[in-house]
């Protein structure tokens, strides 16, 4: 049988499900027999995200073009989405600068209001990406098939998300040990 | 005292005829998720999630404030009632701010553990990210509105059980909020006696003590039914 591919992806989040993901220890060299990481921040040096991904982990919110662009892809080009961690499933903590209402305010409060000497708020066009008004959970910007709460989900939760794919099957997203949000 | 005989979920069960569906549910150990209801104080039915449906009935009514009545059939668990519980929770968590990871009530909260009863894994709704106030003016307590569901538990318990009455709700509609006092800043309000009521009912992380961080929030729910217990059936000891 082929191997699934899968890939991970990094938006708004302070990486810290992926972290969780690198908690999965030993089963990690399981995990490779049956499946082959095609694109990660913690698995895969590539940089451009492939085609014909079986199973996505979408860690993050969508705050700024980069990651809207991405995510963008990242539906067009996988086949099941994984909304994974609380940012990704409720803009979360980095959906705190929501209340300040725009993008604006944010970067004035971030880089003037409170720096300490040479303020500048950054702008960089191709090379720091705009943000977006507001910091959106990934499924209000594309179809998310898979939502595993948690910050960060812990590596059990992962496991149990996913192994399920890998036979084919479906997992089951309830009680406290899948979907106890925090 | 007249008893009524009832059936919920094919279940027979039989109470006295002043108990509400609720209470029958609980006596016979028949599970009803709930959020404003509070052991000790009076009900006042402005969560709905605990809505089940009666036979011959065509709207759904909320099981903490409708009596029992002689052959009643009650449906707690349908699909139509699990869709409403969960579509009621999800509006809570999109209408406030309520960010689990970084709250003092993280792991102890009938919010969090609401949104796993009815099985929400996210909101279908779009976040309001509404901008609130967090009152720390009192010495020993604060209140972040951020949290606050609305569900009046502070209002009832203070006004009830502690017999001051600093707590209400002001305005209308989505627009309400809790308000100390005269709408006073909480530690201005001299009618507060500190006693800490209000954070051991809140349901959330709302009303927190001072010094806790995430996760930290306690309370003591029995502390609520020893005092009620105690004014009604003259029982001092806990």
């Amino acid at each position: 049988m082929d191997k699934i591919k899968l890939a991970t992806v990094w938006l708004a989040g302070c990486s810290g499900c992926h972290m969780s993901f690198l908690d999965l220890d030993e089963w990690l060299i399981e995990l490779v027999q049956w499946a082959e990481i095609v694109y990660s921040p913690v698995g895969s040096d590539r940089k451009d995200y492939p085609e014909n991904v079986d199973v996505c982990l979408v860690e993050g919110g969508v705050a700024n073009e980069d990651n809207k662009t991405m995510i963008l892809n990242v539906r067009q080009r996988s086949k099941i989405l994984i909304s994974f961690g609380d940012c990704a499933v409720t803009a979360n903590v980095p959906g705190m600068r929501n209340m300040l209402e725009g993008s604006e305010p944010v970067l004035r409060r971030g880089y003037s209001e409170l720096a300490d000497n040479t303020a500048q708020v950054p702008d960089e066009p191709g090379i720091v990406p705009r943000l977006l008004d507001q910091v959106l959970p990934v499924h209000q910007v594309v179809a998310v098939d898979i939502f595993m709460p948690g910050c960060p989900p812990s590596a059990d939760r992962i496991k149990a998300t996913i192994e399920p794919l890998f036979r084919g099957d479906r997992p089951q997203m309830v009680g406290r040990d899948m979907i106890k949000f925090g | 005292m007249s008893v009524r005989t009832l059936t919920i979920d094919g279940v027979d069960v039989a109470i006295a005829a002043d108990q509400t569906i609720l209470q029958a549910a609980r006596s016979a150990g028949i599970p009803i998720p709930t959020l404003c209801h509070l052991d000790g104080v009076s009900e006042v039915a402005a969560c709905r999630l605990c809505l089940v449906e009666i036979t011959g009935m065509q709207k759904l009514v909320p099981a903490c404030v409708t009596r029992v009545a002689e052959g009643m059939e009650v449906q707690t668990q349908t699909p139509k009632l699990q869709d409403y519980r969960r579509m009621v929770v999800e509006l809570l968590f999109s209408e406030g701010n309520h960010v689990c990871a970084i709250c003092v009530a993280n792991g102890n909260c009938d919010l969090q553990d609401a949104a796993i009863e009815v099985g929400m894994d996210h909101t279908r709704f779009p976040y309001q990210f509404p901008d609130r106030p967090v009152d720390i003016s009192h010495p020993q307590f604060g209140m972040d509105h951020n949290r606050c569901i609305l569900c009046t538990r502070c209002v009832r318990v203070c006004d009830e059980i502690e017999g001051a009455h600093v707590w209400d709700v002001a305005q209308r509609g989505a627009n309400c909020y809790i308000v100390s006092g005269m709408n006073q800043p909480w530690g201005a309000v001299s009618a507060c006696t500190s006693c800490g009521k209000c954070v051991d009912a809140c349901p959330t992380g709302a009303i927190f003590r001072k010094g806790e961080t995430t996760g930290e929030k306690e309370r003591d729910r029995a502390k609520l039914n020893f005092l009620v217990t105690a004014r009604e059936k003259k029982e001092w000891t806990r």
